[in-house]
């Protein structure tokens, strides 16, 4: 097996088997503090000595957290509060859920409530990305520090947060080179391989991802550059799960040569910026932060995605419509539009955590696919 | 021709007889159509006007003199008179998603041609929006405000996950507010007179007082009025709290209220067998039946979680308080245990022998921790509750089968309670 495989392997090894990762991780003795989607401050847990993971959802059907949601609840906040409710997370020290939208303020309190034994961190970004924005969100972030110190028994000294800051700023920095690599490769790095290595990021400590991805890199750049004809198309919404999506995409000659995916891209696009107060610096990434989960008057998603298809040679858009989620819904009749008048198709694909039925899907996309 | 002839000899057809509105009933519709017309007069004559949410610090505008329509108020309104549909329609063509809260359907589809049967509300020069009451309103006026290419004031209440804003969330909300101020004296060309916002801020006080009483006199056993009623009285709240013309509306309608009370009459026009707590927002396509089936059953709606919605308390001349104000007071904006312990404390206070809640596709701020609400309120009062799908102003997401089933049942739930209440009552003697 070359180097290039190995690392493949365990990076989508990582991607499929979460609950893996944290058994080992909790088996090492790390501590781990669980991220909910899409924000949170995670260098702040990792200074405070903890293993941040992802809580993306996963194919569990929606049981006991029908005693709390509707059926019109997203399906990775059904998903997570299903987990917490069925023990899977047990010795999680900690869960950071932000309060981005109205879902999201719900599952905060379902999940005080039904998930006593792992506490609850909300986390309240502000949407007025003013000075006193930022000023507003430096506190709320000491009001998180503070309780993650509880947690973990350990301070957070400032030079501990400027560590963490350097290593997710470096992570960044290489998932984004990895992107741009990536797309002379789509023969190798296809939809599936790329999306296993952005979520693998999400179970991992920040600072190993970094390593295997910069050998990952390096090995791709030793490849000479493919020239296929796969049809080039851009992800847009929280993510494009279930893994069988990505599947129809290969299957239909299409290659992933960028995403505005929450679960991926949108992660590493904003650096923190520098400065000397660690909290400040993040509060002041948030400023920056892109997403439909921030205020935007401008609406500079849309326009930033416009420029991110035209810089790729995007032939078509998916935007992969996570069921029941508002603010990517307001979004879309907005970026269609763009997209449309930029020449660019876009289809619209729903996107549930649940397999069931991929067919529709497939047919979706097969006729996109010829349509490009 | 054959119709003609099958109708010979037939009586026409008695038309059914007005109902004689109470004067403050009338004064509320005058003051709505009012404000609508002025908005447009304003419009014509060059004015900059506005659109804003429903909890927004009308304070501000109020005071600079500036015309302000609210599309929630304008959606709900089409909704009532069964003319949301074609509005519907066209927001999902456009792509908004059926998901999508429906008020915010309507309008985006609004947005777009700025017209509609009834009233109407010009384009707006710049749109207040405050999430207090949920995300989704800061996604809607993006919208319109990038359609409509004007700036937008977003008052960002953050979400209180605490018992009460902390004086961090304090500070950045009242930072908020000078920046509205400065904006609006901007767009307006003129500057705040702080006379006419003491002014403004005094009216909306005594507003706030006046609705809390209004509902609160539906505390009287049995209520002097059936509580639908008030749903009629909301636009004042919405549209109007910094006006004195509400004072004046809502006067009356205490008096009319009192009235009842010294008559010893009511205009819920069959027993009140039962009293209940409605939650969530009315179900405004389909409010006649939502009525006429509790009143078949004699059961009365005693109170609304809108008997404090506009609850506003804040000192004169404090914008921090005023500030903390918006924070603090929407339920959505609240954390669980804060909206279990005023759900209680309503129940206890109303005499409510049940809750009936509206799972409002609309709404997930309300709808995704309802369940729990469910629970610990009946833990805490022991009144039973059932819910219902429904929607404030989409009409496809109600079923009167569904509602009736479960009007049934908790009428059933609230007989079986107060007999066994009755029986402990007299073993106890």
């Amino acid at each position: 097996m070359t180097n290039l495989e190995t690392i493949l392997q365990q990076l989508e090894h990582t991607a499929m088997y979460p609950q893996r990762q944290f058994q080992s991780a909790l088996a090492s003795g790390k501590k781990v503090v669980g991220c909910f989607p899409v924000y949170t401050p995670e260098p702040l847990a990792y200074a405070a000595g903890f293993l941040p993971m992802g809580m993306w959802g996963g194919q569990v059907e929606p049981f006991r957290a029908k005693r709390y949601v509707p059926a019109f609840c997203c399906p990775i906040m059904q998903a997570n509060l299903e987990y917490g409710l069925q023990d899977s997370y047990k010795g999680m020290s900690a869960v950071m859920i932000p309060t981005l939208c109205d879902t999201f303020r719900c599952i905060t309190q379902n999940w005080k409530v039904g998930v006593e034994n792992i506490p609850m961190l909300a986390v309240t970004y502000p949407q007025n990305k003013t000075d006193a924005g930022v000023e507003f969100f430096s506190s709320e972030l000491a009001h998180i520090r503070g309780e993650l110190e509880k947690i973990s028994g350990q301070k957070v000294t400032e030079t501990a947060l400027s560590e963490a800051i350097q290593i997710y700023n470096e992570h960044s920095r290489v998932m984004m080179e990895f992107t741009q690599v990536a797309n002379d490769h789509v023969d190798i790095i296809r939809p599936r391989v790329r999306h296993l290595i952005m979520k693998s990021a999400w179970f991992m400590d920040k600072q190993i991802h970094t390593t295997l991805m910069r050998v990952l890199i390096a090995e791709l750049k030793k490849l000479p550059v493919y020239s296929g004809h796969e049809k080039r198309v851009l992800l847009t919404g929280i993510l494009a799960e279930p893994l069988e999506l990505y599947q129809i995409m290969e299957d239909n000659h299409m290659a992933v040569v960028a995403d505005d995916l929450g679960q991926e891209t949108r992660q590493y696009r904003n650096p923190i910026p520098d400065g000397t107060d660690g909290l400040q610096r993040l509060a002041a990434q948030w400023k920056n932060t892109v997403c439909s989960l921030a205020h935007s008057e401008e609406k500079e998603r849309v326009s930033q995605m416009v420029a991110l298809a035209k810089r790729t040679g995007t032939d078509g858009v998916i935007a992969c419509m996570m069921k029941f989620c508002d603010p990517e819904e307001y979004d879309l009749p907005l970026i269609k539009a763009a997209m449309k008048e930029a020449g660019i198709p876009t289809l619209f694909q729903e996107i549930d955590l649940q397999v069931g039925s991929l067919a529709q899907a497939e047919t979706r996309i097969q006729a996109f696919f010829e349509m490009l | 021709m054959s119709e003609e002839i099958r109708n010979q000899g037939q009586e026409a057809p008695k038309t059914k007889p007005r109902k004689i509105l109470p004067k403050s009933r009338i004064m509320a519709s005058e003051q709505l159509s009012q404000l609508y017309q002025d908005t447009l007069a304003a419009k014509g004559r060059g004015e900059k006007i506005g659109w804003s949410a429903s909890i927004f610090p009308q304070e501000i505008a109020e005071a600079l003199g500036l015309y302000i329509v609210y599309p929630e108020n304008h959606a709900a309104g089409l909704a009532a008179r069964h003319q949301a549909e074609p509005f519907l329609n066209d927001a999902e063509a456009g792509g908004y998603n059926m998901d999508i809260c429906s008020y915010a359907r309507i309008n985006l589809a609004y947005m777009d041609s700025l017209t509609a049967p009834g009233n109407n509300m010009p384009k707006p020069d710049f749109v207040l929006c405050c999430n207090n009451i949920c995300n989704q309103l800061t996604k809607w006026y993006e919208n319109l405000a990038k359609k409509f290419n004007v700036p937008m004031f977003l008052i960002d209440t953050v979400y209180n996950y605490t018992p009460t804003a902390s004086q961090e969330k304090v500070k950045y909300v009242r930072r908020q507010i000078d920046d509205l101020i400065t904006g609006l004296e901007k767009i307006c060309g003129r500057k705040l007179d702080p006379k006419k916002l003491e002014h403004v801020m005094k009216i909306s006080l005594r507003n706030k007082d006046l609705w809390r009483e209004a509902n609160e006199l539906l505390a009287h056993k049995p209520a002097p009025i059936s509580g639908f009623e008030l749903f009629n009285y909301m636009s004042c709240m919405v549209c109007c709290r910094g006006k004195e013309s509400t004072t004046a509306i809502l006067e009356q309608l205490i008096r009319e209220i009192d009235a009842n009370i010294k008559a010893g009459k009511s205009t819920f026009p069959v027993e009140e067998k039962y009293r209940i707590f409605w939650e969530g927002i009315a179900c405004w396509p389909y409010l006649g039946h939502t009525l006429k089936t509790l009143r078949k059953y004699g059961v009365n709606l005693v109170a609304t979680g809108y008997v404090n919605a506009w609850g506003l308390d804040y000192e004169l001349n404090d914008l921090d308080g005023l500030a903390r104000a918006y924070i603090d007071l929407p339920n959505n904006n609240n954390n669980l245990d804060t909206v279990v312990q005023r759900r209680v404390e309503a129940v206890k206070q109303f005499s409510c022998d049940g809750v009936i809640y509206h799972v409002n596709r609309s709404c997930k701020v309300m709808d995704c921790q309802q369940y729990e609400l469910q629970r610990r309120v009946q833990e805490a009062t022991g009144v039973p509750f059932t819910s219902f799908d429904g929607d404030q102003a989409d009409f496809r997401a109600y079923s009167e089968a569904q509602y009736e089933t479960r009007v049934q049942g908790l009428v059933e739930l609230m007989e079986e309670r107060k007999q066994r209440l009755a029986r402990e009552k007299e073993a106890a003697k």
